[in-house]
Parts: C-alpha cells; sequence; structure tokens
C-alpha cells in the first residue's frame, strides 16, 4: 500500500510464561514459551497479517508491542524508539499512538457504562477535549463514522448487536486518532453479512485516516482480503513472511501450505481434490520439538529437520521463510485447492 | 407433501413450526420448514444465528419439547411422526437412532468423569451389554475417529484432550450406537482450520463408511460445500432456498444466498475486491418484517414485496426451489451480472428492476 518507513519494528522478541508449582513456595519449573524470537516491521500504511493455530503466540505478540505485556527478552520499536522498558508517561504517551479492537464485542465493553462514555474513555484517560460538550461532540462524530446513530450516546452495550457492538469497538480504538491499530480477530464472533460490513469499514478507516494496521486472524481468506503482507507463525516462531499475493499463489513453508490446503472453499467442484491434511495437534510450547518446531506433523520432513533449526531465508518474490524442503512452483498445485486458477 | 415417503428415504420434515411464547411476543423460531434427507446422504442447513437452524435440529429429537415450544407439523422417520412420539419411544431414536454433536465439545462433555466412562453409559443406555464390552467398544470407537493410543486416551478426563480431539470424542459418542443420522451442529466452528479440515475428513470417511445420513448445520459456505450434497438456506426461520450443492453454487436463486456468497472473501480470484455485505442484520423473530421477511435488506425488493409472502417454488432444476418475489428471468439476469463482479445497483438495472424500487433499509449492524 506504501513504502512508508517503519512505524512498528519487533526485535528477537521473546515471552515466556512460567510455569510454577507448589502453593506455599512456589518455584519455576519452565517456562511457556508463547513467543519465542520473533522479528518483523510493520511500514507505515501498510496492514500486516498474523496468522497461526490457536497457541502460535500471535496475540501474545501484538499484546507485546501495546505493552500489555512486558517482554521477556528482545525490543519493540515505535516510529524508531525502543519501548520496550517505558514507563509511566512516557508509556501513556506511546500508547495513544496505538489502539486495539479486540474478538469479543461482549465482554470487551463494559456492560455498566453507556455507549458515549465508553467512547470518550480515551479522552478521559489522556485528558483531552476537555471544553463544555466538546467530548459528546466529538463521540458523537465518531459514532456517525463508524455507521452507528449518534442518538444512542446514551445506550448501553446490551441495546445494540454483535455488529454495532464491534463498531462501538472501533470507535473507541479511533477516537483518538492513533497511528497504529492492532485488530485481534475483529470479526470471528460475527456473522458472515456482518463479517463483510465491519471488513468494510476498518478498510474505509484505514484509506481514510491512513492508518497501520496489524490484522490477527484465524480465517486465511479474511486476512488475504484485508493484509498486504502476512506473517505465519507456528510455535511462537515466524515460519513464513510473504507478500499476500506471493504468500497465497506460492506458499513455501510446509506448513503455509498445509494451512492453505485446509480451508474448506466455499466452491463443490474442488471437492473432488485430494487435500493434504495435517495430523495431530499443535505440540505443547512450553515443550517445542527439537530443530524445525514444525517436523513432527511434515509429511516432508528429513533427518536434517529434528536437528537443526531452519532459519528464515529468502525464497523470492519477497517471501522469506523457515523450512529446509520447502515447497517447490511446481508442487503448489498439488497443496492448492485453487491453485489452478492462481498459479 | 404426502405422508408415504418414497424408498430411500430416511427422514422428512414436513411443514414443520416452532414458536416460543416469551413476555415480549410469540419467537417464531422455524416457520413451516420441510425437507427430506436421503439414507447416506448429507443435506447442510446454512444460516446466520437466529435464523432458526439449530431450534429445527433440536426438535428432531425432540429436544425442544421441555422448553415450553409450540410444535407443529411432522417429522416422518422410518414411518413414524417423532413429534406425536411418547417420551419413552423418543429415548429410543434420541442417540439410537438420531445422534447430535454440538460445536462446543467442552461443555458437552462432562469434566468430571473419563471420555471412556461417558462413552460407556452412552452404550449402556440402550442396550443391554456388558461394562467390559462396552469399554472394548468404547476403545474401539476412540480408535475409529482417529483418536491415537485408544487404550490409554479411554481413562482419560476431558482436559487432557486438545479441542480437535475432544471433538472426536464427542463423534465417537454419538457413533456408538451406530444412529442412521448424525445431526451436526457447527461442529468445526471453535476449531482451528486444519483440525476443521480432519473432523470434515473425518465425517465424510464414516458416512461412506458406515452408511450414515448426516445433517450439517453451519453458517460456513466453505464447509457445506466441502460436505454437502443438498444444501437448504435458512432466513429468519423459513427456508428461502434449498438445491443441490454444485447448483447452489453456481446458479443461486435468492438475493440472501447472493449475499452471503458475495460477502465472503475468496482464497482465489483478484485481491481488494470490494466485500458486498447485506446491509442491516437479520431480523427480531418476534416481529418479523411484512411480505418477504428479507426485503428490508434486499438491494432487488419493490415496493409490492413489503405485502407480498413469497411461498417456495420450484426454482428451474430438479430438486431447487427458492422463495423469492422477483420471476426466474430477473434473478438470472441479476446473479451473472453479480457473478461478473458487479455490484448489486447494477445488477438491479441488469435485471430491469424499476427505479422505484423501495432502498434497502439503510441499519448499521
Amino acid at each position: 500500500m506504501s513504502n512508508g518507513d517503519a512505524l512498528v519494528e519487533v526485535r528477537d522478541l521473546v515471552k515466556h510464561f512460567p510455569i510454577s508449582k507448589g502453593i506455599v513456595i512456589k518455584h519455576n519449573i519452565g517456562s511457556v514459551r508463547a513467543v519465542d524470537g520473533v522479528s518483523f516491521e510493520v511500514k507505515s500504511g501498510e496492514t500486516l497479517g498474523l496468522v497461526g493455530e490457536t497457541g502460535c503466540g500471535k496475540s501474545t505478540t501484538a499484546r507485546l508491542i501495546t505493552r500489555l505485556l512486558d517482554a521477556t527478552a528482545g525490543e519493540v520499536l515505535f516510529e524508531g524508539r525502543d519501548i520496550t522498558n517505558l514507563r509511566g508517561a512516557e508509556l501513556k504517551a506511546t500508547r495513544r499512538e496505538m489502539q486495539m479492537i479486540f474478538q469479543d464485542p461482549y465482554s470487551s465493553l463494559n456492560p455498566r457504562k453507556t455507549v458515549g462514555s465508553i467512547i470518550a474513555d480515551p479522552f478521559v484517560i489522556h485528558g483531552l477535549e476537555k471544553g463544555p460538550g466538546q467530548r459528546k461532540k466529538r463521540v458523537q462524530e465518531l459514532m456517525d463514522r463508524v455507521g452507528l446513530n449518534p442518538e444512542h450516546y446514551n445506550r448501553y452495550p446490551h441495546e445494540f448487536s454483535g455488529g454495532q457492538r464491534q463498531r462501538i469497538g472501533v470507535a473507541r480504538a479511533l477516537a483518538l486518532r492513533p497511528k497504529l491499530i492492532i485488530a485481534d480477530e475483529p470479526v470471528s464472533a460475527l456473522d458472515v453479512s456482518i463479517q463483510a460490513q465491519i471488513l468494510n469499514l476498518l478498510r474505509e478507516l484505514q484509506r481514510e485516516f491512513g492508518l497501520t494496521m496489524i490484522f490477527i486472524a484465524h480465517d486465511l481468506a479474511v486476512v488475504r482480503h484485508m493484509c498486504d503482507r502476512v506473517a505465519v507463525m507456528y510455535l511462537g516462531k515466524i515460519v513464513e513472511l510473504a507478500p499476500s499475493d506471493s504468500l497465497y499463489s506460492l506458499p513455501r513453508h510446509r506448513y503455509t501450505g498445509a494451512l492453505l490446503s485446509a480451508v474448506p472453499v466455499a466452491d463443490p467442484e474442488v471437492r473432488t481434490r485430494e487435500r493434504k491434511l495435517l495430523s495431530g495437534d499443535v505440540p505443547s510450547p512450553a515443550n517445542p520439538p527439537s530443530g524445525c518446531r514444525f517436523h513432527p506433523r511434515c509429511r516432508n520432513a528429513g533427518d536434517i529437520c529434528s536437528r537443526e533449526e531452519p532459519q528464515l531465508t529468502e525464497m523470492g518474490n519477497g517471501t522469506i521463510a523457515a523450512c529446509h524442503f520447502p515447497i517447490s512452483d511446481e508442487e503448489v498445485t498439488s497443496i492448492l485447492p485453487t491453485a489452478h486458477e492462481t498459479a | 407433501m404426502s405422508s408415504e415417503q418414497p424408498a430411500g428415504t430416511l427422514l422428512s420434515v414436513e411443514n414443520l413450526s416452532v414458536q416460543f411464547p416469551t413476555p415480549d411476543g410469540i419467537v417464531h423460531a422455524v416457520d413451516g420448514i420441510s425437507y427430506s434427507l436421503d439414507a447416506g446422504g448429507t443435506l447442510g442447513i446454512v444460516g446466520e444465528s437466529g435464523s432458526g437452524k439449530t431450534v429445527a435440529a433440536l426438535t428432531l429429537i425432540g429436544l425442544t419439547r421441555t422448553q415450553g415450544a409450540t410444535v407443529t407439523g411432522r417429522i416422518m422417520f422410518n414411518g413414524r411422526d417423532l413429534l406425536t412420539a411418547s417420551k419413552t419411544e423418543l429415548r429410543h431414536v434420541r442417540g439410537d437412532d438420531i445422534a447430535m454433536i454440538f460445536q462446543d465439545p467442552l461443555s458437552s462433555l462432562h469434566p468430571q468423569f473419563r471420555v471412556g466412562s461417558q462413552l460407556i453409559e452412552a452404550m449402556r443406555i440402550h442396550r443391554p451389554i456388558t461394562k467390559s464390552a462396552a469399554r472394548a467398544r468404547a476403545t474401539e470407537l476412540l480408535d475409529l475417529v482417529g483418536i491415537p493410543d485408544p487404550k490409554r486416551r479411554v481413562d482419560q478426563y476431558p482436559h487432557e484432550f486438545s479441542g480437535g480431539m475432544r471433538q472426536r470424542a464427542m463423534i465417537a459418542m454419538a457413533l456408538s450406537n451406530e444412529p442412521k443420522i448424525l445431526v451436526a451442529d457447527e461442529p468445526t466452528t471453535a476449531l482451528d482450520v486444519t483440525v476443521q479440515a480432519q473432523i470434515l475428513a473425518l465425517l465424510e470417511r464414516l458416512r461412506s463408511e458406515l452408511g450414515m445420513a448426516i445433517i450439517m448445520i453451519t453458517h460456513d459456505l466453505g464447509v457445506v460445500a466441502q460436505i454437502a450434497d443438498h444444501i437448504a438456506v435458512m432466513y429468519a426461520g423459513r427456508i428461502v432456498e434449498a438445491a443441490d450443492a454444485r447448483r447452489l453454487f453456481s446458479a443461486p436463486q435468492h438475493p440472501y444466498t447472493w449475499g452471503l456468497l458475495r460477502s465472503i472473501p475468496s482464497l482465489e480470484g483478484p485481491r481488494g475486491v470490494e466485500l458486498v455485505p447485506i446491509p442491516g442484520r437479520p431480523p427480531s423473530l418476534i416481529r418479523r418484517p411484512s411480505g418477504c421477511h428479507f426485503h428490508p435488506r434486499c438491494a432487488y425488493a419493490l415496493p409490492s414485496h413489503a405485502a407480498i409472502d413469497p411461498p417456495l417454488v420450484d426454482a428451474g432444476a430438479p430438486g431447487h426451489m427458492v422463495a423469492c418475489l422477483l420471476d426466474a428471468a430477473q434473478r438470472e439476469a441479476a446473479w451473472a451480472e453479480l457473478r461478473a463482479g458487479g455490484a448489486p445497483e447494477q445488477a438491479r438495472i441488469a435485471a430491469g428492476i424499476e427505479d422505484d424500487a423501495v432502498e434497502p433499509t439503510e441499519v448499521a449492524g
């Protein structure tokens, strides 16, 4: 979308959650390696997608960037400035620039506050728009912008449908005119017809306000629709990072290929193709497999895969992937159910 | 439909309506739906939340009886009407002939009992079988649904299972009495896409190996496209379109079906194509819109559509039915335009719908 400078840069980010044992005297017996050495950058104005299965660390990465969690190691740079260890007023000022939209529009809004005061909260927290009636005016402008009726200012969240609640969440995130929006599964709790409304709204707002977005979702088609570049995560690591067009037509990592081939295509005609199913479940991030973390589930794993961890390397078309036996151009058609039309 | 079931038809639902009285008024959850299911066939029921798809399925096995629902119509299974069956008869059908699996496998399994004992209980309710024989069968079933190391797993608790394995355990329980019909209500919605693909492949395998018919209830058009032979689209408690799976995706006839198909992003084709959402949101089932229930959200509605309630009529192919007030030529022209990437306004012009057509009421979802 734009070739601007990096707004966010993440370097070797690590987050380990300790596993403790004992009730009175606690001692650590290990750690869940939720995010284990992740590096990427998000350019100004672009949308970066984070995809992966449950427990791959995508939401933890988002919470590390917004400093809702403290990193175990590594650094987060926002506009070139290291924000990993900011505290107090400095942290508060930085947080003004980045806002989150959450998955569940039911639990992310306080049921005892009116919509007006929910959306005005960011102004209260940061002491903005203090003039008489100014906050109400701004809130009503925001409500109008996201497609809510401004007259519903005094209503409570339970009076709104799921899609409308998600619009409230969007209005709240936009209130401070942030530079970065992190949307964590913003449409997965919504009905199909409503999903499209929210996705279109996010795209419009992004164009209008020049927003940079990190878009987290497990629905690969939604991610393709929304994102310029996509990072695929597996067990706390990025295994492939590529422009959307490359990723969806020429995936390189075996895991990306498996994810794409698992998507049910809304076309009965492609059903007959034999799909390559991944067997088993994601291993525990407390005790990840040696070498390539994907090797126990990979059909193409060789000896080297359990011994040596593959590094992210250039694979052409702007793709970087960490795979000892990447998918070749010829193989793609047998992996992707839709490849006959895109490749 | 006649009371005689054609050969091969396992289940036929005729004009089924389910209403719930509430302090706010009567909820018309299901409003006169009819469908039939062939032995070994797969029927997909697609709809959004509140379209009545789950209530229709629960009613099949009598689970809405205790909730004060008023149920009318007929559910013919094995020459009997399940709606008039006694509690005892229904208990024999439920879990034995017709089994059901739900969206959330964690809340469907009892957390304090071992998976094996829950399977054994399900079997022993329906037939005289010794505990040890049931246990052997439980292990066999876990193996059948692809749970690794079933001898060890049978003694574990649900929390020791992953999400995908819990759903497999639920399927094993549903299969324990070799049902003729498996009703799967959003069985993969809570699962990751890789696990979803495994569960769909498992259901397909069981269908072909055991000859079991499946009713798959989902909001996901991808899922029904992959598994169903026949698809019914529900809106506001009614079936608005029903067709063979291939036909539904290649020549859909109802504007609501078009809306669903155009609002999902695709994995193929050019990126950046705008999605065309359906404006507004699903109606209240207490105060439903007049005439065609879809007219307030329909881009092709005419003023008269607010007064006339369209019946489900033949749509030009065997088994294809649609409830729409547009005529066949208009629908064909509109879909041709939409399919080529046109906006609903262009499709309306292509279909020759006059300009005095009512604008769809723009209500934020």
